[in-house]
């Protein structure tokens, strides 16, 4: 009746687990019944959970995104601190336990915070950069949305019920097979990624249509921002990339549930072939994360420049070239695998080609601050953090594209150093940078700079402090993974690193900080014209936070940086210009398909990883419903009046102008 | 020109240094002039962006299939269970059944009853009939021991014309949500647009069957 | 477990003891070098135009428009390219100078020695002595070696640091590799690659030993433990933690042979007769 599942799941022996659970649980309690009787769950409802608003779908990314930092952030916690302790001793984490953190601190900061945090950027801004409404497919987004949240709660559940994989974030057969992994944990990687899978696909549908089909009148492709253009090289990243993914998983979900033999042991497998897909699959995976980062210092460096981007048509070509290398280095993961020499080699090579398109990038921001007038806000303190990290970053990465040079530090703590400079450098550092900056925009209001800047200084510190030893114990000959060791000269360099990752433990608590005293502050650090940094882009043309129809009337672009040219014509004239002519704007109804859908896929996967038959049957046909129901409305768009459109614009325009008037009083 | 278009142009080939002059429009490519593309064009073109991406799904599996064509352990090889004349079969049917769609997906652009759902039931009856032979070439695999639990090749050789399968049946179920929906609600243009991406759909599903028939059975057989 | 501070026992890929490992730290240092090249003058870069071009600096110049210069363009396209090009070289020679599979030079031919990863041990068999190791690797010092690798069950990585490349092991399939100690001396042999629960303690000492002593310590083997064989290899491949080092008297030199075309069955998983190692399995059941 129930499958596998029975009480022995949950892991009443093991009292970290235990207590964390206990924890977790309690705080959801609380959360949900703090904002059940304070009456909010209808606004809830109405405003955020069926939202199909791009703005909406946006901040919950990032905020699914940011709580499963936390959640990731712990599991990096307990590995160091595991491993500052197991020199000669067991430590206090035992194998299967700390196999299961590192598999899941994997797995949850690359598939549940850093694509998020992404998509979620994504999805906010670049209607607005564009100057229309929303993304193409709106209920689509939210659906997309919803299951991304699925796959995270099904990797969250597994902490309460049952195991998770221990295999690592990819999981390689054999030992992901089911004679050498017999428990539910690859189960619960394989569907939480499966679903979510499918939700980052659609996300990704959504955004290629909405760059390539929805623009503002006079904005041709040459004239968008550059995180458009990022945007849409990662979408088609995930649109090439993700269906790989969702195959070779699919493969491994067949030789676990009916004996197929894709990657077993006997019967013919071929577990080589796994390697390779999921690298085909995976080195693409990388530029994904780090493209819309990319995009995002453009935006950040140029604002607080003072100046266009350098190279723009130049930062185009190598961003698409960037797009296109990153599926031709992928065997660069195995060059110990015994290839022979003129692959390894090809691979090697190629792999140092796509360093060329990332340097000219970093040059090109160079040029932007060059000449330009900086402004040493918290956006720009990422950007330039950025810059010198992931430059230490790449330069290791095409270190260990030599073959030979790969074949004594592959699958070691260099190499872990390796991708962690080049994520925690690139990626976070970018999503933090667009955090602070967009952040106005979303709310209404800036975050509180002191505590941002020092949120920075305490997680570039504490990044150096963690990574740099271990790039020192890799040359050592550390290999991965280790949940003990008895190799003295490695101890006092995991020490050090233990005390890097509490560096960053500070850091993340002055952002947790930041973001209450801007909340308590926030009519001191309210943003009261919509364009609180002197932006270039169209969404500083907007109120913050943009009304629904982020845009009263399209707007009418006439060259790049499209709202930089209208406030110089605005600011000469000193007033802006005429009010247009209001008209109804259609807007696509809200609907609960994406939170709907997602649950039943939340039971679908549940009972796939705990083979209760009957409860798949139900949740599959329940979520085919869904699909029906919403397939059956008739009305899918409601009308916003003419009267309210101009209301609000009214209120935007007379903030501009008065802070025209002052400028001109005080320029 | 001016002065400044003159320097703009030789410095500033992104023409960033903004002259804004109001009145004037420049140039510009056609849809980008008016703003947002049509509905039915931003519709079909996301349904396409779903189709690259089912495309390279099933080149995974095609890749697995060419990887392992060759690791029979010691069981049964295609050139043994193939069988042509059931494939030409199949192919015939759906070949017809893509026509039977267009024919279906004019009726319902002349929102003409008799053609839409006449052709559609067509299409249905040729979809089921390809889906049996299937079904039933499987059932005789497994029934001779040459089920997908045999071997790396049959696991490869099931996965891939099953996924093929899977796609018709979801199809199939598609096709006749979509006749329930016109019989509900007529020819209304979002129903229209869900007719387009279903034909999309169905010829999709065509096209990756040729490749199939190729890889998998012309080539198995001519081992 | 026998702790090992012994001070020649430093895993360190900068300390190399053969002439492979010393090939590979070549690369590693010509190729930081050729990289800092560029990389240090950009951070430098970096700091002093973000410095310089700072808002509140009156003496900087403020170009609101420049946004373009083909002859910085050219520049940065070609730095990083012809960084790569050099870099590529190296990659090409050095692949194919240490391509694991290539002999290496040397007057005597090299010792035979066969590896086989099992859960979570390693098994070292001598085909042309017909003796066999567990944990524990002695070879002849200033000899090449010629490894044949493959695995029991699941994935694992054979890496010694201090001699140099490392290559995977994997079950059904063989894999090869040559090394060599220059000098007599302990080092750090390991697996590199996460293999389950028991993956920590898959560490294993090498021994180079002087051509006599090594002669000695076959002489020795064959007198004394247990002998290899099918029975035998199938208790060795039950999954078991932490196995101190021992040896095998007599080793069946078809026995590898047999394990790579799997006439030998892959090594068992876990046991799952009780509920939850179905769910949650633990290797001391």
């Amino acid at each position: 009746m129930w499958g596998k599942l029975s009480w022995d799941a949950i892991p009443f022996d093991q009292p970290i687990p235990l207590v964390a659970s206990g924890v977790v649980g309690g705080v959801i309690m609380g959360v949900l019944a703090f904002v059940t009787l304070k009456g909010w769950m209808p606004y809830l409802w109405r405003e955020w959970i069926t939202s199909v608003d791009h703005k909406r779908i946006g901040v919950m990314y990032v905020l699914l995104a940011m709580v499963m930092l936390l959640r990731g952030f712990i599991d990096a916690i307990m590995m160091r601190s595991q491993q500052a302790l197991a020199f000669q001793s067991p430590g206090y984490l035992p194998p299967e336990h700390y196999d299961q953190i590192f598999s899941a601190h994997g797995t949850l900061m690359i598939f549940f915070v850093a694509m998020p945090f992404v998509i979620g950027l994504m999805n906010f801004v670049v209607p607005l950069q564009l100057g229309v409404r929303d993304v193409a497919f709106p209920t689509l987004n939210s659906v997309g949305f919803w299951l991304t949240a699925t796959g995270a709660l099904l990797v969250n559940v597994s902490l309460v019920v049952g195991e998770f994989a221990r295999t690592g974030w990819l999981p390689y057969p054999p030992l992901s097979e089911l004679i050498y992994s017999p428990g539910v944990g690859v189960d619960y990687y394989l569907w939480s990624i499966e679903i979510s899978g499918v939700g980052t696909l659609v996300a990704a549908i959504n955004l290629v249509t909405t760059v390539l089909k929805l623009h503002a009148p006079g904005m041709t492709y040459t004239r968008m921002p550059m995180f458009c253009w990022t945007t849409l090289a990662t979408s088609l990243l995930i649109v090439a990339a993700f269906p790989i993914l969702t195959a070779t998983l699919a493969m491994l979900v067949l030789d676990r549930y009916l004996g197929f033999h894709f990657f077993t042991n006997d019967g013919g497998g071929n577990q080589m072939m796994f390697v390779n897909l999921i690298w085909a699959f995976g080195h693409p995976e990388v530029y994904i994360l780090v493209l819309p980062a990319f995009g995002i210092f453009s935006e950040v460096v140029s604002t607080f420049s003072g100046k266009p981007l350098f190279g723009y048509r130049s930062m185009v070509a190598a961003t698409m070239a960037i797009c296109i290398l990153s599926y031709t280095v992928w065997l660069h993961h195995f060059f110990t695998m015994g290839a022979g020499a003129d692959v390894n080699a090809i691979f090697g090579i190629a792999s140092m080609i796509i360093a060329v398109p990332t340097g000219v990038k970093v040059f090109n921001w160079l040029f932007t601050m060059y000449g330009g007038r900086v402004v040493y806000s918290t956006p720009i303190l990422w950007s330039i953090g950025f810059m010198v990290t992931f430059v230490i970053g790449g330069m290791t990465g095409v270190l260990l594209a030599v073959p030979p040079a790969d074949f004594v530090l592959h699958e070691s703590l260099f190499q872990v150093a390796h991708f962690h400079n080049v994520i925690i450098g690139g990626v976070i550092f970018g999503v933090f940078a667009g955090y602070t900056y967009w952040f106005p925009k979303a709310f209404g209001f800036r975050l509180h700079e002191g505590l941002g800047k020092a949120a920075f200084w305490c997680w570039i510190t504490g990044f150096y402090v963690a990574f740099m030893p271990l790039y020192v114990v890799g040359l050592m000959g550390m290999t991965r993974r280790m949940q003990h060791y008895d190799v003295a000269a490695w101890h006092p360099w995991l020490l050090i690193a233990a005390g890097g990752a509490a560096i960053i433990l500070i850091g993340i608590g002055l952002q947790i900080a930041q973001l209450a005293v801007s909340i308590r502050r926030r009519e001191q650090l309210r943003d009261e014209t919509g364009d609180p940094w002197n932006g270039r882009s169209l969404e500083w043309a907007t109120p913050s936070p943009p009304p629904a129809f982020n845009f009263a009337v399209p707007p009418n672009v006439q060259a790049a940086e499209a709202y930089w040219g209208m406030k110089q014509h605005v600011l000469k004239q000193a007033r802006l210009d005429e009010e247009p002519a209001y008209a109804d704007i259609e807007m696509p109804r809200n609907s609960p398909t994406g939170f709907v859908c997602a649950f039943f896929a939340s039971f679908m996967g549940f009972a796939l990883i705990w083979h209760i038959w009957w409860m798949v049957g139900l949740a599959a046909l329940g979520a085919y419903a869904t699909f029906v129901v919403f397939a059956w409305r008739d009305t899918d768009e409601y009308s916003i009046p003419a009267e309210t459109v101009a209301r609000i614009d009214r209120a935007n325009r007379s903030a501009r102008n008065a802070a025209i008037a002052s400028h001109e009083a005080a320029p | 020109m001016t002065a400044l278009d003159a320097a703009a142009g030789r410095n500033d080939p992104d023409r960033l240094i903004h002259e804004q002059v109001s009145s004037h429009r420049q140039h510009t490519l056609g849809h980008a002039e008016r703003g947002l593309a049509s509905k039915r064009v931003v519709t079909a073109f996301g349904f396409w962006i779903f189709l690259v991406s089912d495309i390279i799904m099933f080149s995974a599996f095609f890749a697995t299939y060419a990887v392992l064509v060759g690791n029979t352990a010691g069981g049964p090889s295609g050139r043994e269970l193939f069988n042509l004349p059931n494939v030409a079969l199949e192919t015939a049917f759906l070949l017809v059944s893509s026509f039977t769609c267009g024919v279906a997906s004019i009726g319902a652009r002349a929102h003409s009853g008799s053609w839409f759902y006449g052709a559609m039931a067509a299409t249905f009856i040729l979809g089921a009939g390809f889906l049996s032979i299937e079904l039933r070439e499987f059932a005789s695999m497994v029934a001779r021991g040459a089920g997908p639990t045999r071997s790396a090749f049959l696991s490869a050789f099931f996965t891939l014309v099953g996924c093929h399968g899977l796609h018709i049946t979801a199809g199939l179920l598609w096709l006749l949500t979509m006749m329930a929906q016109v019989f509900a609600k007529g020819y209304r243009p979002d129903i229209l647009r869900r007719m387009l991406c279903f034909s999309l759909f169905w010829h999709a599903l065509d096209i990756i069957w040729v490749a199939i028939f190729t890889v998998v059975y012309l080539m198995g057989v001519a081992q | 477990m026998a702790p090992i501070v012994l001070t020649g026992c430093q895993p360190a890929v900068l300390d190399p003891q053969g002439p492979v490992g010393l090939a590979q730290k070549m690369i590693l240092i010509d190729s930081l070098a050729i990289m800092l090249a560029i990389v240090i003058p950009t951070i430098a870069a970096t700091f002093a135009v973000a410095w310089w071009f700072r808002a509140s600096n009156e003496r900087a110049r403020y170009l609101p428009d420049w946004a373009y210069s083909g002859r910085i363009e050219l520049i940065t396209w070609s730095i990083p390219l012809l960084t790569i090009m050099l870099l590529g070289g190296v990659a090409w020679i050095g692949s194919h100078d240490l391509d694991p599979a290539k002999p290496l030079p040397s007057n005597t031919p090299p010792l035979e020695v066969q590896v086989v990863s099992l859960d979570w041990k390693w098994l070292f068999i001598y085909p042309g002595q017909r003796v066999a190791s567990v944990n524990q690797l002695v070879v002849p010092a200033g000899m090449p070696i010629h490894f044949s690798l493959t695995s029991a069950s699941v994935m694992n990585v054979f890496f010694v640091p201090q001699l140099g490349s490392m290559i995977y092991t994997m079950n059904g399939m063989r894999t090869q590799l040559y090394l060599q100690a220059d000098a007599p001396g302990t080092f750090r042999g390991l697996s590199a690659h996460f293999s389950g629960d028991g993956f920590p303690d898959m560490h294993f000492d090498v021994l180079a030993l002087p051509a006599e002593r090594f002669a000695a310590w076959i002489e020795a083997t064959h007198n004394t433990g247990p002998t290899l064989d099918s029975g035998s290899y199938a208790d060795l491949a039950m999954q078991s933690i932490n196995t101190h080092p021992f040896t095998f008297r007599a080793a069946d030199p078809e026995l590898f042979q047999q394990i790579v075309t799997q006439k030998l069955p892959p090594g068992p998983g876990p046991r799952t007769e009780r509920s939850h190692q179905s769910v949650s399995p633990r290797t001391e059941d």
